[in-house]
């Protein structure tokens, strides 16, 4: 990749902001039809991050998280990944399952596989976006989830990253009514002249 | 006596009785060199195996090869004995499984095997190692016996 984001000027930095916008816009809105419910979105928060400090956005290297891993192939190659705090998980799984937000008894094998549909259809919705702003062709591959480290399940995003340079390019978002939120990261990890594809989409 | 965080992409080299840590460590590899006599301890936490296959390789502590050489130069600096040094690796997991043979997904096996092969061109005695697998690692090197604690969610602590 001839570019890394640490070089972007700001106006491209910008574009991968908006894009990051409005894919968080459109993931909002299948949750919140997914689950019936009205979901609020939070205004999403870009930053650009420095790789060795990525392990430690979600609450440190130890917190344990939920990672939603999966491979994009098509005009755009790479991977994308929704991570979250795993009380933000259950949050999100007592919001599907109807029950109480508070209940952070271990997920059932059900929880898990809800987990992983809504991970599926909110990183769905974010690469649709993508595609359609973009006239790209994105090829989202069956996602895979895992539970662990903070530290360890960003380490993926974070050599990714560090292929190409020193910085990461991560969206938070949150969701959820007053007192029913729910935190997550989106986090696009183009490969090698995937972005260059992206701009030129854009004709920039 | 204190505890050293090493973090992602970085490296350090300390005496007895300072303690070396890393946290979380998942594909990435932490490395640790010992001279028990000399009671000098080195641990770094590389992300990628070899600095040569990538362009912005200015940072010496993110890859296997340039890892181990600036770490055993600091260690050599603090009185260690090249000869003496031993050395142990964790980490290097695999935390998501896709089917097929996506060479992306590999890379924490990839970088043991550099670690390896760093070591051994460097005539480096690898002694004990707990890499591979799907989950993550927080590791905890003692500068008093150079036992390494291997951390783990969910299961019992690991001395290797």
């Amino acid at each position: 990749m001839s570019e890394e984001y640490g070089n972007l000027d700001s106006s491209k930095l910008d574009v991968l902001r908006e894009l990051g916008n409005i894919g968080a816009g459109n993931a909002t809105t299948a949750l919140s039809q997914m689950i019936n419910k009205r979901v609020d979105m939070g205004v999403p928060k870009a930053e650009l991050i420095k790789i060795e400090k990525i392990s430690q956005i979600l609450g440190g290297e130890e917190s344990l998280v939920a990672g939603i891993l999966l491979g994009i192939e098509g005009d755009v190659e790479g991977m994308m990944m929704f991570v979250q705090e795993q009380v933000s998980a259950h949050h999100l799984v007592n919001l599907l399952m109807g029950r109480d937000l508070d209940d952070f008894s271990e997920f059932t094998e059900m929880d898990l596989s809800a987990l992983q549909e809504i991970g599926n259809i909110i990183t769905g919705a974010y690469l649709n976006s993508l595609s359609a702003l973009t006239g790209l062709k994105i090829i989202p591959s069956v996602p895979n989830m895992a539970f662990d480290m903070a530290g360890a399940i960003l380490s993926v995003p974070a050599i990714e990253f560090g292929k190409v340079g020193d910085y990461a390019l991560l969206i938070q978002t949150s969701f959820g009514g007053t007192g029913e939120e729910v935190f997550g990261y989106f986090i696009l990890i183009p490969e090698a002249n995937s972005y260059e594809k992206i701009f030129k989409s854009l004709g920039m | 006596m204190a505890l050293i965080k090493v973090g992602m992409a970085d490296l350090k080299a300390v005496k007895y009785p300072d303690n070396l840590t890393t946290l979380g460590l998942g594909s990435c590899i932490g490395v640790t060199l010992y001279d028990a006599s000399a009671k000098v301890s080195g641990m770094a936490h590389f992300m990628l195996p070899d600095s040569t296959q990538i362009k912005n390789n200015e940072n010496k502590a993110k890859f296997g090869d340039t890892a181990i050489d600036e770490l055993l130069k600091q260690m050599l600096s603090l009185g260690a004995n090249k000869s003496r040094l031993v050395a142990k690796i964790a980490g290097g997991a695999q935390m998501f499984s896709f089917g097929g043979k996506n060479d992306l997904m590999r890379i924490g096996e990839r970088n043991a095997i550099a670690a390896k092969e760093k070591l051994k061109a460097l005539g480096i005695r690898l002694i004990a190692e707990d890499t591979g697998s799907n989950y993550g690692r927080t590791i905890e090197f003692m500068s008093e016996n150079g036992d390494l604690h291997v951390k783990t969610i969910g299961k019992e602590l690991k001395v290797i």
